[in-house]
């Protein structure tokens, strides 16, 4: 590869990366000012919260029941099969839960904000706001990031909720497992600094679903294939962004407080 | 005048006189040498012309040559590389984002396909900027009614801008502009794509913008005989049409400008555009 390439290459990332933290320094900083698009924040949560519980409601009881059903047998060769609700709410509550769940609204709210912002910059819609005298990161940025943040959070204590449940499903229903003996374990097994990782990362995902969402969507340039490639870029990396800051996450919460 | 010497950066948010009125003695629009390129490629070169108050400039051009970029620079919704932009003696290109939205309350702007918002009906894409301003619903109503039937659409507040044939959309498009009753107003190619019929109805409409309001205008189109219609017609209040003016006469607030390869080749009357011995102007006019 040339090195103008390589150059010009590094320099778009560079720049990139310049106008994705402007973009989510400028939509926070948003927050603190008026107008406050309160009414836009409500739809985008409705849009995002409410619109997104089905899907994870689902995913969450069946990530639960599989993950009983795959970790009771190889428990039982130790002897161990006792400690599956254990296994099931640590894995739900620090892991799958917020993982899954973001991974979920991901797929489908980074792509819709992506084509959604993407149509209307193709369209110069955004460049009408403007010109109307309206702040498009205000009025459509900083609302799709606080909704996506605060529904995450609740979506996430859902998901973990539902997963428990559908590992209780599966230990008690299909391999007869005692019920008290389930949810005892899984919830003596818990403690706070659990809890703790569980809610910063949908947090944190939120975050990152909503910016990169938004960030590709306004920077959308080149008619319906632009939109279509902004949609695809979204959902990409926001589900490698996640996965990338749940490891920095883990590490740095096991750091911290060494569980 | 040169506004140079006049022109802050900052609009106060308290201030009660509207941002076109601070500096009464500073032209609607004045650029000043301004250059603009994307890719390493220029579009514009040391583009320098003057939009005085109640005037109308048509600034002609073959398609892509920039016309549209020109017209995003005095709105500040792109910044040029080098000179300088100013609109009612505040200087565009230095000013910080939430004051161009405060200047931009004085300025309408008419987007090439009409940029409706897919999403509202033609009510609230009409009223859009009065619902940011937290006006009352019954007086957004009324105002969004007096600004359709300006455009002869009184009635379609409940349509959705797909239900709408393009001649509409540009009209509502026209009507979201000057429901505020803007000093300025910024039209990019409202006729581009539509049949001669439609495009005569929203130039009427545009001939009665300047001539009821006397707004100062910068109208972009490549379309010649939409220029020279703007240039030879007035608007007769008593007949509610517009009409053409007496023989050999033209409007003396329309005058021309020219685009021809990032370079403006022309800046002056009707007359001297007819008259230009220019081998590309005598082309592209003939």
């Amino acid at each position: 590869m040339p090195f103008a390439t390589i150059d010009t290459a590094a320099k778009r990332g560079v720049s990139a990366v310049q106008q994705y933290s402007l973009l989510s320094a400028r939509a926070l900083a948003n927050l603190f000012q008026r107008p406050f698009y309160g009414a836009d924040i409500i739809t985008q949560a409705d849009l995002i919260g409410v619109g997104s519980l089905p899907i994870v409601v689902l995913t969450g009881f069946f990530t639960g029941g599989v993950l009983a059903l795959q970790s009771a047998s190889t428990l039982a060769q130790f002897g161990a099969a006792a400690v599956t609700g254990q296994l099931v709410s640590l894995s739900m509550i620090k892991e799958l839960g917020p993982v899954l769940t973001s991974l979920m609204v991901s797929g489908r709210n980074a792509s819709g904000m992506a084509s959604e912002l993407g149509s209307m910059m193709v369209t110069e819609q955004i460049d009408a706001m403007r010109a109307l005298g309206t702040d498009p990161l205000k009025k459509l940025v900083m609302p799709r990031i606080v909704a996506t943040v605060v529904m995450m959070f609740f979506l996430t204590i859902v998901s973990d909720a539902l997963g428990t449940l559908g590992g209780a499903f599966a230990a008690i229903t299909l391999l007869g497992q005692d019920p008290s003996q389930y949810f005892h374990t899984a919830y003596q097994s818990l403690q706070y600094p659990d809890v703790l990782q569980g809610l910063v990362k949908p947090i944190i995902f939120g975050f990152i679903i909503a910016t990169i969402g938004c960030f590709y969507g306004m920077n959308t340039r080149g008619g319906t294939q632009g939109v279509g490639r902004s949609t695809t870029q979204a959902v990409v990396v926001s589900s490698v962004l996640i996965i990338a800051s749940d490891f920095i996450i883990s590490k740095f919460m096991i750091g911290i407080f060494g569980r | 005048m040169a506004t140079k010497e006049i022109a802050p950066n900052v609009i106060d948010p308290q201030s009660e006189t509207p941002p076109s009125e601070v500096y009464p003695e500073a032209h609607a629009v004045e650029f000043q040498n301004v250059s603009i390129g994307f890719e390493g490629k220029p579009v514009l070169e040391n583009i320098s012309f003057q939009v005085k108050r109640g005037e109308t400039r048509i600034l002609l051009g073959p398609a892509g040559v920039g016309k549209s970029v020109l017209l995003k620079l005095a709105n500040g919704l792109m910044k040029p590389d080098s000179g300088r932009i100013f609109v009612f003696g505040y200087e565009v290109d230095a000013m910080r984002e939430e004051d161009l939205f405060r200047l931009r309350g004085s300025i309408g702007m008419v987007f090439q396909e009409g940029a409706l918002f897919d999403s509202l009906t033609v009510r609230d894409n009409v009223g859009y900027r009065l619902t940011e301003e937290h006006v009352p619903d019954e007086e957004i109503d009324k105002r969004v009614a007096e600004a359709l039937r300006f455009v002869e659409l009184d009635g379609k507040q409940t349509k959705f801008p797909s239900e709408l044939s393009g001649g509409m959309r540009r009209r509502v498009a026209i009507a979201r502009a000057i429901i505020t009753r803007p000093e300025l107003l910024l039209y990019d190619s409202p006729t581009g794509g539509l049949d001669p019929i439609t495009s005569t109805t929203i130039i009427e409409l545009v001939i009665k913008q300047r001539d009821v309001s006397h707004t100062s205008a910068l109208m972009v189109t490549h379309r010649l005989q939409d220029a020279f219609m703007l240039a030879t017609h007035r608007f007769s209040k008593e007949a509610n049409r517009m009409e053409p003016l007496p023989e050999k006469e033209i409007d003396p607030s329309t005058s021309f400008l020219m685009l021809h390869l990032g370079k403006l080749v022309f800046d002056g009357s009707t007359h001297d555009l007819v008259h230009s011995e220019d081998p590309f102007i005598k082309g592209y006019i003939s």
